[in-house]
Order: structure tokens, then sequence, then C-alpha cells
């Protein structure tokens, strides 16, 4: 199944040569959860804190589905 | 040594006074609003003499507690015809508490067209005639350090101050006498202006630190808290490395960007404005730039970063994500230098980024600046300072605009406009944006935390459940928070960090010799609330001002083709120990 992986802030750092405009497009078995994504692409997952699949938040046992859009922030915090 | 300093626009006095009984254990946000019930007439006209401008610090001021310098501004607003604290960093909060002053109280006014400076030192301070008259902020400090030298801090209003512009900041000068840190909301600085006060000169000389009931438990207390802060990621490193503008990509990623006048919640050129870029352009023009950079003395987190120019020069300090957002997705604009302008000007001028932004974008929307126009926008805000007609109903905020240019979509709540959360994708802020006795304002119940930033908890964003409970909960540790003078970006660490809350009531039992506990907190909070509602209902603004325009109920806003459904029965909950005559 494709996903696109979308970085941000230091996790970007974890994938050298990440392109922020476009992301990261992977093509992953299915039934894989974020965790499982994550550590695929390196990205330590005790360093996320918030998760978004399709925009909504979710968690990092959330299994993705074809097609789907995830975004991987660590704790970030502003206003 | 603790005494209140009050001033007569019209008489010209300058007199210090003991403070009542009744103000006892009041500083920043509770003093101010405290000090306003009391002594203002909530129907008075803001612009008008009885109307008072209210200054203090922080209960935290001048002493060794991080990021305890805080200063809140008080009046009754001329935006949202009701009582309104701003708060702005800078040094000026911290200089006012050395001197031992709680509370500046300016009342009445002067002669109008006449400009005066009050001059504030150890056991003095006068008014004498001003001599930036005209100026706008950055000239203006510029000639006062020639006059008073770069020890002192610096508060002052711009040209739209000086207009009476319903959207006039008050500016404080950071560590390096740059007036970049402003009381923004509310048009505080159109009730400066109103008074004939230019600015306020605060010579620090001889002011010491607050003395302490309990010197070393206070040492320990403070260097909790400090520990607290360095720990969190928030604000031990990610405020500090991205500013508040770390915020864009996250919100357009979950939806609740506000886009081209709250039509869309995504806006597809975030990445240019965002806190990722902001940090590696800033590090690649080198020069002046700063990232890791703190607007007041005693400041850990560090949020408030230095822009360059392309050759290396100062541009502007790094704009908040309010600012970004408001010229930018807001206005469909995505290009970060002339966001920077932007907010350079409105340093300058002194006025509200986020209610003359959303003014812009609301022009927009009337037909009256073109849409995503960077340079035609920027002229129309060069235009507040020539005082044009457009420039000055951009310089009376989102509501003036709105009405003016006949737009249907006008994002405000008591004509305060709404900041940078689409309150139908973050329905908690929604809640905050509604029900604060503020007018539309973020930082009153910073409900974002646990809707998007997995901070304090954790509530859907979209769905109504428990946002009125946690909309509540913030606006009351806020109030809290705003007393003590504490950079509300503490929050953060507070509200996740189990030892961050007792350390700071610990500081302030080591202070002053009381027995706080975190119960006491909450009190105090529901106690401002209670304050600033009870003049709001004396100045006639009832609990029927208490919801979001329409549009937000009847438009669903896509991604997430979500409506605000938080019915305004269920808003009237939210001030729940308040019982409404």
């Amino acid at each position: 199944m494709r996903i696109l992986v979308k970085l941000s802030t230091t996790l970007r750092d974890c994938v050298p040569g990440y392109d922020a405009e476009a992301g990261l497009s992977l093509d992953m078995p299915e039934g894989t959860s974020v965790r499982e994504l994550a550590r695929h692409i390196h990205v330590p997952p005790e360093e996320i804190k918030i998760v978004m699949i399709n925009g909504r938040q979710s968690e990092g046992s959330d299994t993705l589905r074809d097609g789907d859009r995830v975004a991987l922030f660590p704790a970030v915090g502003g206003g | 040594m603790f005494r209140f300093l009050r001033v007569n626009m019209a008489a010209k006095t300058c007199v210090f006074e003991d403070i009542p009984q009744e103000y006892a254990g009041l500083g920043g946000r509770a003093l101010t609003s405290t000090i306003v019930a009391r002594e203002v007439d909530p129907t008075c006209t803001p612009l008008g003499p009885h109307n008072k401008l209210v200054f203090a610090p922080g209960l935290l001021g001048a002493t060794n507690s991080p990021n305890g310098n805080r200063i809140s501004v008080g009046c009754k607003s001329p935006l949202t015809e009701g009582i309104k604290e701003s708060n702005a960093g800078g040094q000026p909060g911290g200089h006012l508490a050395r001197l031992g002053i709680l509370a500046v109280i300016v009342e009445d006014m002067a002669r109008e067209g006449e400009w005066w400076q009050l001059e504030i030192g150890q056991d003095s301070a006068r008014l004498v005639p001003s001599t930036v008259g005209g100026c706008n902020n950055f000239a203006a400090v510029e000639k006062l350090v020639e006059t008073y030298g770069k020890d002192c801090s610096y508060i002052t209003i711009g040209r739209a101050g000086e207009y009476k512009l319903t959207a006039a900041s008050i500016a404080c000068t950071d560590r390096e006498l740059r007036p970049m840190r402003h009381a923004g909301r509310g048009g505080v600085g159109a009730v400066m202006g109103s008074k004939g006060l230019k600015a306020i000169i605060v010579n620090p000389e001889g002011g010491r630190n607050h003395p302490l009931v309990d010197e070393a438990g206070f040492r320990e207390a403070a260097k909790r808290f400090a520990r607290a802060l360095a720990g969190h990621p928030i604000t031990g490193k990610g405020l500090a490395e991205y500013g508040t503008a770390v915020l864009v990509n996250i919100l357009h990623e979950a939806g609740g960007l506000p886009t081209a006048n709250f039509t869309v919640g995504q806006f597809d050129k975030h990445e240019s404005l965002s806190g990722e870029t902001l940090n590696s352009l800033t590090k690649e023009r080198g020069g002046e730039g700063a990232v890791a950079h703190g607007c007041m003395s005693g400041c850990v987190i560090r949020c408030s970063g230095i822009l360059p120019d392309k050759k290396g020069k100062f541009q502007s300090k790094w704009p908040e994500y309010e600012t970004l957002w408001s010229f930018g997705p807001h206005c469909g604009i995505g290009e970060l230098d002339k966001v920077s302008r932007f907010d350079y000007l409105c340093d300058d001028f002194g006025v509200d980024t986020i209610d003359v932004g959303v003014a812009v974008g609301v022009a927009m929307a009337g037909g009256g600046i073109p849409y995503g126009d960077a340079d035609a926008a920027l002229k129309a805000v060069e235009g507040i300072s020539e005082g044009t007609p457009l420039g000055r109903v951009l310089g009376c905020g989102a509501a003036t605009t709105g009405r003016v240019f006949g737009v249907r979509r006008v994002p405000c709540v008591k004509g305060q406009s709404l900041p940078a959360y689409d309150p139908r994708a973050v329905k908690g802020v929604g809640v905050t944006y509604a029900t604060t006795p503020m007018g539309a304002d973020h930082t009153a119940g910073y409900a974002v935390t646990a809707n998007i930033l997995s901070c304090g908890g954790k509530v859907d964003p979209l769905k109504k459940d428990g946002q009125i409970e946690l909309s509540r909960n913030l606006q009351i540790a806020t109030a809290s928070v705003d007393s003590v003078g504490l950079c509300l970006f503490t929050a953060f660490a507070i509200l996740d960090v189990p030892d961050a809350l007792p350390a700071v009531v610990d500081m302030l039992n080591a202070k002053f010799g009381w027995k706080l506990t975190g119960d006491d907190v909450v009190t105090l909070g529901q106690r401002i609330l209670s304050t600033e509602i009870d003049f709001n209902r004396r100045a006639g603004i009832t609990q029927a001002a208490d919801h979001l325009p329409d549009f937000f109920e009847d438009e669903a806003l896509p991604p997430h083709n979500t409506t605000f459904d938080i019915s305004r029965d269920e808003l009237k909950t939210v001030f729940n120990w308040i019982e409404e005559k």
C-alpha cells in the first residue's frame, strides 16, 4: 500500500534528504502500524508526540490504509 | 517599599500611594482587572477621561524566577467595550517591579493634541512634555535612548495610538531596546493615546529584587521550576529552535489553519511560512539573525528569534505564529519576507498584528484590497502611519473593517478578531473565543494544547465532547498565570510536569510567607474571571454576547467539513460558578 509521510521539525533530521514540500512516499505492507512505519524510516517512536492520519488525531498503534497521509510531530507548541 | 504610582494627566500629578488592603496579594492581571473593576465606571467612554490605564508587573516580577517579568496592561477596551487585560514581555515589567511599583494607574486626559512622557525612577516620577510626539515606535525609542540612556526601558505608542485607532497596541522594549514586545490586543494603545501619554521611561537604577520571606526556599523552588521548563521538550527546546511559528505546519495538517478569511482550513504555501523555514532561513542568512532569543531578563524559553534580511542585517523579530497566519494564509500570502515586513510595520506603528492582519483579510473579502496581493496589502498597512482613510479603517481592526466593506464573514467576538485557529476544527479554543470576557482571544484559554498538541491530555478537536470543561479549566489557570507575571508559555510545562505548578506555588509562598496550595490557584483564577465578567455585565455586555459569528455554525470548513456545533446554551455553562442575575 502507498503511504505519504510528512515529518516535522527535528524528525526531518532522521531522514537524510527529506523533501519538506513533497513529503516521503512509501510502499508498505498491508496492516503496517504508524509505529512500525516510523521504525522503518528510522524515526525513533519515543520522539513522536503527535500523530495525525489524514488530518485526524491518531495513535502510534493505529493501522494504516492504502492512500493514507500520516504526519508525525515531536512535542511542539507555541501560541 | 511596595507602592502604587497614580498619574493624573490633567493635573500632571504623580503620586506614590500605599497599597490599599483590598489589593494585597494581587499582581499582574489580577491587579489590573481589580483596579479597573473598582475604579472605572463600566459605562464610560473608553477614550474619555473616566477610563483608566493600569500597568502592573506580576507577583514574581523582580525575583529570580524564570520567565516572571511580564507586564499586564488593563483598562476598559475601546475595541470590545468590556474589560481588557493585555500582557507583554520585554523589560519594563521587571524594571517597574524592581522599583517596588506594583501598579501605575494613569487617569484623566491631557489637553487634546498635547503629548507627555512619564519619567519613572527610584522614588521619583514626573510628567514632562514629550520629545517624540508624531514618531512611530522605533524612532521614538531611538530618540528617547539618546536622552535617557541604555539602562532604562521604554513603553511607547506609535502613531496608531496617537490616532486612537481601536487596534492600537502599547510597545515595550526588549533587552536590546527594540520596541517589539507589545500589549497587542484590545486597543490599549488607543487608551494611552487618548490620555496624551506618548511614552513611559522606566529607570531601574537603585531598584532591587524584592525581599523574600524565605530566601533559601525561594531559591530551591525557582530551581525546580527552571528544571521543569528546561526538561520539557516545548519550553526547553522547541520554542527556542522554531519559535511559535512551529504551529503553522501542524495547524495546516490538522485542517485548522484559517485560510482566505475562514473559508478553508489549509493553506498550500504553509511550508514557506513555517517554523522550520524560519529556522533554516535565519541560519542561512546569518549576520544579525538569531535563533533562540529571549525577549526579557530571566527568560529561559527564548522563543523570540531575530530574522535577518538577505544581507544579514536586522529585518525584524521572528514573526509569531499569529502574525504569520493573519497576514499569511488568512490573506492568501505565502511570502515570508512580506509577512516579516508586515510584522515590523505593526511593531513600528503600534498595532495588534492579529486584529490588523485579520482586518486586511476581511478587506480582501470585501473587495477593498486584491486577495493574495502582498504589496497592495503592505501599502494599505503603511496608510495606518500616514493616517489615510483605509489605514485608519484597518487600524481599527477587523470588526470595523468588516462593517466598512460590507463583509458577511467577520470573524470577531465582542468586537475583537479571532486568532489563528479555526473554531470548527479546534473546537476547544472556539469555546474560549466565544466566552472569555476579553473578546476572541486564544491566550485566555489555550485549548489547542489538548486538542492538537497532546499537551495536558487529549481531547478530539473535531468533537464537542469535553471542550467546555477543557476551556473552563484553562481559562481559570490562565487568569492565575497572568497574575503571577509568568510567560504563558510556561503553561506547557505546568500542564505536563507534575512538579511545575507546586514549584510556582512554593515560590509565591517563599516570597510572601503565604501558605497557598494548588487549590488556591484555582480560586484566584475564578475570582479574577468573576471580577472581569461582572465588569462586563455592568458595562452592558450580557451572556448573549458569548457566541461565535453564525457563519461558524452555518458553514462547514474543509477539509473536515465540520461546523461549530457547541450550542449557545452549552456555552453558558463555562463559568458554572457564577450566578447570572
